[in-house]
C-alpha cells in the first residue's frame, strides 16, 4: 500500500469512527427530508396545472427529487464543519505535523461525506417507495440518482470546507449556513417546477446547479430517461470543477 | 519509503560554523535570525537558537513572548518571514516532510478527538507516520503502556481526564520513534499529580536519549527538567544557558547573618570587616541582619565565618539563598512571570 493510500484510508476511517459514535446525526439529518415527504407530500396538494409535469399525479412523487437534493445540500454544506472543529481544537495542527500530504485529509473528507449523502439519498428513495413512489427508470435510474446526488454533494462539500477555513470560528460558519441554505432551496425547482415560477425567479433558478440536479432526479422518478441528463451531468461536472479549484486554493493555504 | 531516509547519505543542508561552545558538536536544530510578523507586531524578532542531541531545551517566557510561534516554525507548521531553520540536517523550508518524519509534536491544547478511543488514536497516527500494520500495533501497545493507558485504551477519550488526554497525546507523539520531541506547554492547566506524571515521562524519555524542546511558563518546570533554557521576551532572546548558569549570572547569592547581639556598633564593625573579603559584592543591613550579596564560590561561607569569629561575634542565624529562576526571569525580562500554580 502506498503511503498516500495509507493516509487517506486512516483519515477516512476516522470520520467513520466518529460517525459510528454519533449515529443520531444521520437520524436527525434525515428528519427534515422525511418531514417534507410525509407532511407536504401527503397533504393532498395537487397542481392546478398538473399537466406541466408529466406523470406528477401527486405532490409526493414530485417532491421526492427535491427532497433528495435538499438533503444532499444540507449534508454537503455541513461537510466542512468537522474540519472547522479540528481546526479550532488544535487536532488539525496535530495532523499537519505528521508527514502527510495535505490533500489526503481533504480527499478523506470527500470520501466520507459522499458516502454519507449516497446512503441518505438511498434512504429517502426507500421512504418515498413506502409512500408509493416507484422510480420510472428502475434500479439503473436509482443508480444515476445517486451519482447525481454525489456530484452535487462534492461541490457543496468543497464550498463548505473552503468556508470552514475562511471563517474565524464555528459561530460565523453556522450563521452563514443558515443564511444561504433557505434561499438556495427557494431559488431552485425543489418546491415548485420552473414552469410555475415567476419569470425572474426561474431565471435565477436556472443559475442554481441544484435545479439541474432536481429536474434530472425528478425526471428519472416520474417519467424516464431523457437526453437532457447528459447536459445535467456536464453542468454538475463544471460546478464541481469550479468549487474544487476554488476550495483547494483556500484549503492548501490554510493547511500549509 | 523514500521520505524516511535520514541516513548520512541524505542531502544535508550546509550548517555553517562548527566552532560553537559545545566542543564542535553539531546542533540537531539550528535556527538563525527567525522573524515572524503578525500584522505589524513581530511575534518573533530575530531569534537564533541551537539545540543539541539528547538535551531537553526549554523555551521560557511570559504568555505572548513568541514561544509557541517559535515552536510552530521549528515544527514546519509556520513559515518564518525571515531566517533559516535546519532540523536534523534538513532545511525546514525545502524539506518539511523529511523534518516531519523526524519529529514528534505534542501541542498545547488537548488536541485529541473526543469521539475516538485511545487505541484508535494510536492506529490513526501509526498510519499517518506510515508504519506497517504489525509495527504500528506493536508501537501502539508500547506507547499506551508507557503512559499507563493500556487499561483504558478502548474507551472513548471523552471519558478521559485532562491528565489522561495529555498522556495520550504524548503516546501519539511517540509512536514513530521521533528523534526530537516538541512539547508545547506540556503541563499547562494540569493538576499537580498529572503534572508529576508528565515530568516523569519527560525524564524517562531523556534517559533514553531523546532530544526534547519544550516551551513553558512554569519556572519550576524549566528549572527541574531543562538542561538549557532560552528566556524569550517580546520575540527576542533575553538570556540563554543552563538553569544554573542563568542563576549564577545574576551574581546574586545572598548570605544573611543575624548577630546574637543586636547592637548596631557590632554590625558596623562586622560590615567593615566583611567588605574587604573577596567575592563579597555588596553589604546592606536589613531588619537587624547583615545581608551580603556574594559571588558564588565554594569557600565564601567558611571565609565569612572566619571573619565573624575573628571579630568575636556570635551569630543567632545564618542563611544562604540562591536566586530562584524567577529572579533570573525578572532580571532579564523586567517583568514577573504569571505563575498560575500559586
Amino acid at each position: 500500500m502506498s503511503p498516500y493510500m495509507q493516509e487517506v484510508i486512516a483519515m477516512t476511517r476516522r470520520w467513520f469512527q466518529r460517525f459510528k459514535r454519533e449515529p443520531m446525526s444521520i437520524i436527525f439529518g434525515l428528519t427534515q427530508p422525511v418531514l417534507w415527504l410525509a407532511l407536504f407530500g401527503n397533504s393532498g396538494v395537487t397542481f392546478r396545472n398538473a399537466g406541466a409535469i408529466p406523470g406528477a399525479s401527486n405532490y409526493i412523487a414530485f417532491m421526492t427529487g427535491g427532497v433528495v437534493v435538499m438533503t444532499v445540500l444540507n449534508s454537503g454544506l455541513a461537510g466542512g464543519i468537522e474540519m472547522l472543529f479540528d481546526k479550532e481544537n488544535g487536532f488539525l495542527e496535530r495532523l499537519m505535523a505528521a508527514p502527510i500530504k495535505r490533500s489526503a485529509l481533504i480527499i478523506s473528507r470527500f470520501l466520507f461525506v459522499t458516502a454519507l449523502t449516497g446512503v441518505q439519498a438511498l434512504m429517502i428513495l426507500g421512504m418515498a417507495f413506502l409512500f408509493g413512489v416507484v422510480p420510472a427508470t428502475g434500479w439503473l435510474g436509482v443508480g444515476l440518482i445517486l451519482v447525481i446526488g454525489m456530484m452535487l454533494g462534492i461541490g457543496f462539500t468543497a464550498i463548505s470546507m473552503a468556508l470552514a477555513f475562511s471563517m474565524k470560528g464555528h459561530g460565523g460558519f453556522f450563521a452563514l449556513l443558515g443564511f444561504i441554505t433557505l434561499p438556495l432551496i427557494f431559488m431552485s425547482s425543489a418546491l415548485v417546477p420552473l414552469q410555475s415560477m415567476p419569470g425572474w425567479l426561474s431565471v435565477i433558478a436556472q443559475l442554481n446547479p441544484m435545479t439541474y440536479a432536481i429536474d434530472a432526479v425528478r425526471g428519472l422518478i416520474l417519467s424516464g430517461w431523457h437526453i437532457s441528463l447528459v447536459k445535467v451531468l456536464i453542468v454538475l461536472a463544471v460546478f464541481d470543477a469550479i468549487c474544487l479549484t476554488w476550495s483547494n486554493r483556500i484549503l492548501l493555504r490554510g493547511m500549509r | 519509503m523514500k521520505t524516511q531516509n535520514v541516513s548520512s547519505t541524505a542531502p544535508r543542508a550546509p550548517t555553517s560554523d562548527r566552532s560553537d561552545r559545545s566542543g564542535g558538536v553539531k546542533p540537531i536544530i539550528k535556527a538563525t535570525g527567525l522573524v515572524k510578523r503578525f500584522g505589524k507586531t513581530a511575534a518573533v524578532d530575530g531569534l537564533s537558537l541551537e539545540m543539541y542531541e539528547g538535551e531537553v531545551f526549554g523555551l521560557l517566557g511570559p504568555n505572548g513572548a513568541g514561544k509557541t510561534t517559535t515552536m510552530r516554525m521549528l515544527i514546519t507548521l509556520l513559515a518564518p518571514d525571515a531566517g533559516e531553520i535546519v532540523v536534523g540536517g534538513f532545511r525546514v523550508r525545502d524539506d518539511a516532510e523529511r523534518v516531519r518524519n523526524l519529529i514528534g509534536y505534542i501541542p498545547q491544547e488537548r488536541a485529541v478527538d473526543r469521539a475516538l478511543t485511545g487505541r484508535e488514536h494510536m492506529a490513526l497516527f501509526a498510519d499517518l507516520y506510515h508504519l506497517p500494520k504489525a509495527e504500528g500495533e506493536e508501537r501502539s501497545a508500547w506507547a499506551l503502556h508507557m503512559v499507563g493507558l493500556t487499561d483504558r485504551a478502548d474507551e472513548v477519550v471523552a471519558n478521559y481526564s485532562g491528565g489522561m488526554k495529555k498522556r495520550l497525546e504524548i503516546a501519539c507523539g511517540l509512536i514513530h520513534r521521533p528523534k526530537i520531541l516538541f512539547l508545547d506547554e506540556p503541563t499547562l492547566g494540569l493538576d499537580v499529580e498529572s503534572r508529576t506524571v508528565i515530568w516523569r515521562h519527560i525524564r524517562e524519555l531523556k534517559a533514553e536519549g531523546m532530544t526534547m524542546v519544550m516551551s513553558t511558563n512554569y519556572l519550576d518546570e524549566a528549572d527541574q527538567l531543562c538542561d538549557r533554557l532560552a528566556i524569550i521576551d517580546q520575540g527576542k532572546l533575553a538570556a540563554l544557558g543552563t538553569p544554573r548558569q542563568l542563576k549564577e549570572s545574576l551574581q546574586g547569592d545572598v548570605l544573611s547573618l543575624t548577630p546574637e547581639n543586636g547592637d548596631s556598633s557590632v554590625r558596623e564593625r562586622l560590615t567593615i570587616a566583611l567588605k574587604g573579603l573577596d567575592d563579597v559584592v555588596h553589604v546592606v543591613h536589613r531588619d537587624g541582619a547583615i545581608e551580603l550579596r556574594v559571588t558564588p564560590s565554594k569557600t565564601i561561607l567558611t571565609r565569612v565565618l572566619d571573619v565573624v569569629n575573628g571579630q568575636g561575634v556570635r551569630l543567632e542565624a545564618i542563611q544562604y539563598t540562591r536566586p530562584s529562576l524567577e529572579k533570573v526571569f525578572i532580571h532579564y525580562t523586567g517583568h514577573q512571570i504569571k505563575d498560575e500554580w500559586a
